[in-house]
């Protein structure tokens, strides 16, 4: 079992690219920042690493900055063999959402990915299928955004209450 | 068990037809589009999102965590005092507050008590959908006797709104533990009740077993949790693995399917985890109420305004349906800055369409009632 710096040592260590830094948490948990066109080789060594071991995603979450102009992405790994978890977190520029997509290495990531697609619109470069999820396909913006306007009619239904 | 098409019979050509929104096995309006290859099932479809309210904006938009609440009672309306203990547990750990020992024993009995009678409607609601009408009225009996008791202390049977941000909206009543204990006493029986009529019975064996079977590495591939992990042979519950609260106290088994009539991980293991993990509720709810401090002030530790601090956490917890996970952070402002609800219905219905492949259209019904889902809680 490692702790969340360790892990961050750990990936350093072993010359991962793309991970950046290690930042620690007055409050609640800490995370590792990744370059955002890396993560998939990452979530793979991480996933496969013999000491670490992250065989599953517990969550993924975007995240709207709106003070940076960003949007972000959090991942929550778990490994059932050694207990210990993580988060990851990379951060993309709001006119470029681009980050690589890991449903591949987690399948669990194709839902969740298709609902950070939905929700705040960033686009997961590799995904097989980067459709909307919750909202129907023809919505318009993406809800979770701090500056969304929520349309005035769908198909003809005035969507205010 | 995949059925092939055997080569005498005429050339079939691949049928798309729609399973839902609309139809009693699909627990809520759920849209499965089937392609069938004759009665074989090629491939699924699920269409969510039928139910989506955008609970995430929506706790955005409340100027205080405590008002978030209500809202994730309706998250899972089934099991609505577990989504309020994994949203409270979160917050807690945000403002690092420190709770009451009556309350967290009074909010464990109030989870367990929940999980039984979501697991009640869960079998009860499997069955039916499997042609067996009898049970789910059993069932039904036994998850009454519940709500009256939730609804002498919150004043509410489904969405309570009981379990606040450092303790309990007000003490539960004198009458609460003789009734959780002779709820208990009561109940105890009734499983085998039940086993005798449902778990056991040929036809629902001949439903069930061998149907939909979910291989352990694809379910952690796939971040299945709850009894849809366990029924295959993964002994993984967050109760005991990742204690929260004050489940480190409690001593209790974590079922695991075990392939007993079929194998390891088909729709019976998953429905069995169900009945056992009932069973290890009493255990804990007798352990509890034996240990729960008699006195005691519920509302010592609730803070009279919630200041937050700037942090993110995510916590997770042992729901019914498995793992439920909050992602909050915050950033000093009375009102949120982002709550991820990380659902474990809809991350274990993410999995059908790998399960059902090459089962008959029949055996989809079996597959989708043995995964449980809630579709408040997959659309949020």
């Amino acid at each position: 079992m490692k702790q969340p710096e360790e892990i961050a040592a750990y990936l350093k260590d072993k010359i991962v690219k793309g991970v950046l830094e290690f930042v620690p948490a007055e409050i609640g948990q800490p995370w590792i920042t990744l370059a955002p066109d890396s993560i998939k080789n990452i979530a793979k060594f991480l996933r496969d690493d013999s000491e670490l071991r992250f065989n599953t995603l517990m969550c993924l979450s975007g995240v709207h900055y709106p003070a940076e102009q960003e949007l972000g992405v959090t991942y929550h790994l778990h490994s059932t063999t050694f207990g210990h978890t993580v988060a990851l977190k990379v951060r993309v520029p709001i006119d470029n959402p681009r980050v690589q997509s890991v449903e591949s290495v987690w399948k669990t990531a194709d839902w969740h990915e298709r609902e950070a697609w939905d929700m705040l619109g960033i686009i997961f470069d590799g995904h097989p299928n980067m459709t909307r999820i919750l909202c129907p396909d023809d919505w318009e913006g993406h809800p979770l955004r701090k500056d969304y306007v929520q349309q005035e009619t769908y198909q003809g239904i005035t969507t205010r209450f | 068990m995949t059925h092939q098409i055997s080569a005498n019979v005429q050339e079939t050509r691949e049928m798309t037809i729609n399973m839902g929104p609309q139809h009693p096995s699909t627990h809520g309006v759920l849209r499965l589009e089937v392609v069938l290859n004759g009665e074989v099932v090629s491939r699924v479809h699920p269409h969510i999102g039928y139910l989506h309210r955008c609970f995430e904006k929506h706790a955005e938009a409340m100027d205080d965590y405590s008002k978030v609440i209500p809202y994730t009672d309706r998250i899972d309306y089934v099991s609505a005092m577990n989504q309020e203990h994994g949203y409270v547990i979160a917050v807690e750990k945000l403002l690092q507050l420190e709770v009451p020992e009556r309350v967290e024993y009074v909010r464990v009995i109030l989870a367990e008590l929940q999980r039984i009678a979501s697991h009640l409607l869960g079998i009860g609601t499997f069955g039916l959908d499997l042609g067996a009408f009898t049970p789910f009225l059993y069932c039904f009996i036994e998850r009454e006797k519940i709500l009256t008791i939730f609804e002498k202390i919150s004043g509410a049977r489904l969405l309570y709104n009981y379990i606040c941000v450092g303790g309990l909206m007000r003490d539960v009543p004198d009458s609460f533990k003789p009734e959780t204990a002779d709820f208990v006493k009561t109940f105890r029986p009734k499983i085998k009740e039940l086993n005798d009529l449902l778990s056991y019975n040929k036809i629902f064996i001949d439903r069930t077993a061998n149907i939909g079977i979910l291989p352990a590495e694809v379910a952690l591939n796939y971040a299945a949790s709850g009894p849809m992990l366990r029924g295959s042979g993964v002994s993984w519950d967050l109760r005991k693995n990742d204690p929260y609260s004050i489940y480190d106290r409690f001593e209790f088994d974590i079922p695991v399917g075990s392939g007993e009539v079929g194998t390891v991980g088909d729709c019976w293991d998953r429905y069995m985890v169900r009945v056992r993990e009932m069973e290890q509720s009493l255990v804990i709810i007798e352990q509890a109420l034996e240990q729960m401090p008699d006195e005691g002030n519920v509302m010592e530790a609730v803070p009279k305004r919630i200041r937050m601090k700037e942090g993110e956490v995510y916590v997770r917890t042992e729901t019914p349906r498995g793992e439920l996970g909050y992602y909050i952070i915050s950033d000093k402002s009375p009102s949120p800055f982002r709550v991820k609800v990380r659902a474990p219905s809809f991350v274990n219905l993410s999995i059908l369409p790998a399960i059902s492949r090459g089962a008959l259209l029949s055996d989809l019904v079996a597959i989708v009632g043995s995964i449980d889902i809630v579709l408040g809680e997959v659309d949020r």
